[in-house]
């Protein structure tokens, strides 16, 4: 009995020995130098829009040839399930040690704990080299929590062919155009509903919406915090939208549309404009098994009104953050530095633009048939336009859909749903 | 006992708990404030929860309706003789083996209003003229189309237990009534609904509780939308919790679904017990 007794302890001893020397970070070599043991990050990335999913793991595949003892394990989502697998992880204590962020989520993040403040490992001569718009997308409170990777905004894209065959000289260069030229195309029977949207209730409804609030000159708060969106320009703003579908030229399947769905609309000649990001134009211009629209596809930045606004343009750009609970901050930092450089970024320019003011001046680094679309972007990078930055974001955004598809639906007038969205922000506010 | 009390009477216990504190979902951000019945207190003046929960009752009863329909009508074709019954019960299950994102994503593109199967059939047969946007009209409609998608994948349960309960109906009654003189209906009527009748209960409470907690087919296929008409019980829940971090809340709303389901399960336990029916 005691031989067992005394086997079980020396073999447990073993064990616990054992998982020490296994668990310490470095381990004594013969030569009595501290040797670094191999890191495993998780990393978290979304799967639409911007660099492909491939790309992603192009990038990192190259990052850890160089770095051979970190290796990096990738997850990939879609963009509307980001923001709530981030809190989900965050809220289990442990998770992931490098996220994407959109521009709308550092004040939350950084209120709520989320994001490591890396303010000190950015080199002031950085700051200055990329566009400040970028930067937006980790700065809070004058703090950064993160290094911008994705520099994007939402263009306007439409079909060369359909606008020729309708007599359309020029695109748009103001939203009253983009309506009257719409008109002309579905009035010759081209295609039936001219403009496809992504007013899905999700992000995707309110984004499209603040990029016509910029165009027509519109704000969300005053400095007091007060809404302003239910007059001015952000009325104007809904008005267009409502108007657009009771004129028939905008697709009633917006309502439901996200940018994917605007790329297989537009892809499949249903459509001669679509807002969208950077990624739709190599996709539909040159992707012959994605698009019936290759070679016809224009780009120029979203217009304004004309009067006050000559581009709208939504900052709509993301950036990688490492979180609190990263036991790897060294190596996170390392990484993300890596993907957000500008030569990975200029040799992943296809289907997201660089945030490197040096790659805009150089042409010889611009892939071949890009120059419409880094011309538009650099018009629409000098006029970024935020979302408003609250620590409550996500239920402002969620009122505001809720009330935006109200309006779209014809269950209430632009004014009252802007007016009754207006009163439940506030409520809320004041509520938690 | 232990078991059912750790992984049921826990979480239930804290849930309730939570639900009386303005409770953030990340712990470490600040602590949870005693509210009383606050949390219970705005769900109820909430219009766009109490639509959600209308949204879930509608859910629920239409759906409940439709997989006992179609899983009782199915079940009694499986339970004939002919060729190649074994092969079709086996394809009738199939949509069941599904996972649902598949199943979201298969009906979102056959509903789609641009390049949909849905519209291409009903105008090549004449019964509407313009293409519809199936899942972006307002009112009840689109959650409808969302409890159809649901009811294609799900009936199959249903049958599976009818049939089996119809398997246990001995043939020789049949053949007593049939020389009796019954017609079809007084047969049904009289004979194989209260042979079906515990499977029926076993499928409807089990419909119920799916109806009344519903989530990832409404996620999925429309994200609440459109203007909140497809939000139901459990999408205000996560929304509460993973989007607005207020755990506190999203307790209180997930203790009045439970609330909700269980006024439903004491129903049907009463119902059991008063028709003196067993399993």
């Amino acid at each position: 009995m005691n031989y067992r007794k005394n086997l079980f302890f020396s073999i447990l001893l073993a064990m616990i020995i054992t998982g020490i020397s296994f668990a310490g970070g470095t381990k004594e070599s013969t030569s009595g130098q501290k040797e670094k043991q191999p890191v495993k990050l998780s990393a978290l990335f979304m799967k639409q829009a911007s660099y492909s999913e491939q790309d992603v793991r192009n990038m990192t595949a190259e990052f850890e040839k160089e770095n051979p003892l970190i290796g990096i394990s990738l997850e990939f989502v879609s963009y509307e399930a980001l923001h709530d697998k981030i809190i989900a992880a965050a809220a289990s204590g442990s998770g992931y040690d490098v996220i994407l962020i959109d521009v709308i989520w550092p004040a939350e993040f950084a209120t709520q704990g989320i994001l490591r403040d890396i303010t000190k490992e950015i080199p002031k001569s950085m700051i200055d080299k990329v566009f400040s718009g970028a930067w937006d997308t980790v700065l809070y409170k004058d703090r950064y929590y993160g290094i911008p990777w994705i520099l994007d905004t939402e263009y306007l894209f439409y079909n060369k062919e359909m606008l020729k065959k309708a007599g359309i000289s020029a695109p748009p260069k103001t939203l009253n155009d983009l309506a009257d030229q719409a008109k002309i195309i579905k009035n010759k029977g081209i295609v039936k509903y001219p403009i496809i949207w992504a007013w899905q209730q999700s992000e995707n409804v309110f984004l499209n919406y603040v990029v016509l609030v910029a165009g027509f000159g519109g704000s969300f708060f005053d400095d007091n915090g007060n809404p302003l969106f239910n007059s001015g320009g952000g009325l104007k703003a809904l008005q267009y939208m409502v108007q657009s579908l009771k004129d028939g030229v905008s697709n009633p399947a917006s309502l439901q549309a996200i940018s994917d769905d605007e790329l297989r609309v537009f892809g499949s000649e249903q459509a001669a404009f679509a807002l969208n990001w950077t990624y739709m134009y190599n996709i539909a211009n040159t992707d012959s098994s994605q698009s019936k629209v290759v070679g016809q596809v224009g780009v120029e930045p979203t217009p304004g009104d004309g009067v006050n606004v000559q581009i709208a343009s939504v900052n709509g750009s993301m950036g990688l953050g490492i979180t609190q609970s990263s036991k790897n901050p060294k190596e996170a930092l390392k990484y993300i530095e890596y993907l957000t450089s500008s030569s990975v970024e200029a040799k992943y320019a296809n289907l997201s633009l660089p945030m490197w003011k040096s790659y805009y001046e150089d042409p010889s680094k611009w892939p071949k048939g890009q120059k419409p679309l880094i011309n538009a972007a650099q018009l629409s990078f000098a006029k970024l336009y935020n979302r408003p930055m609250l620590a409550h974001y996500t239920q402002f955004s969620t009122i505001m859909q809720k009330y935006l598809q109200k309006a779209l639906l014809n269950q209430m007038s632009p004014k009252d749903a802007l007016d009754a969205a207006a009163k439940e922000v506030v409520q809320e506010k004041a509520n938690k | 006992m232990l078991v059912v009390a750790g992984i049921v009477g826990f979480p239930f216990i804290k849930t309730i708990y939570t639900s009386l504190f303005n409770a953030p979902l990340i712990a470490y951000t600040r602590k949870a404030e005693w509210v009383g019945f606050e949390n219970f207190i705005y769900a109820f003046i909430n219009p766009s929860f109490m639509g959600g929960v209308f949204h879930t009752i509608y859910f629920s009863l239409l759906s409940i309706s439709l997989n006992i329909l179609l899983g009782v009508l199915t079940a009694m074709l499986l339970n004939q003789k002919f060729f190649g019954r074994a092969f079709v019960r086996t394809l009738v299950i199939l949509p069941w083996a599904l996972p649902t994102v598949v199943n979201a994503v298969l009906w979102r593109w056959i509903y789609n209003p641009t390049y949909g199967a849905l519209n291409a059939l009903l105008t090549q047969l004449h019964i509407i003229q313009n293409y519809r946007d199936w899942l972006g009209s307002a009112g009840l409609s689109t959650m409808t189309m969302v409890v159809l998608a649901d009811t294609w994948k799900n009936y199959p349960l249903v049958t599976i237990l009818v049939l089996a309960g119809l398997q246990m109906i001995p043939k020789e009654i049949y053949e007593a009534v049939k020389v009796d003189g019954a017609n079809w209906w007084n047969t049904f009527w009289r004979i194989t609904l209260p042979g079906v009748r515990p499977a029926l209960l076993v499928a409807l409470v089990l419909k119920t509780i799916d109806g009344l907690r519903v989530f990832d087919i409404v996620y999925l296929m429309t994200a609440g939308g459109p203007a909140s008409a497809t939000k139901t019980i459990s999408f205000y829940v996560y929304q509460e919790a993973f989007g607005f971090l207020r755990l506190g809340q999203a307790s209180a709303f997930s203790v009045i679904n439970v609330t909700i389901i269980f006024v439903f399960v004491i129903f049907y336990i009463k119902f059991i017990r008063s028709e003196g029916i067993s399993g």
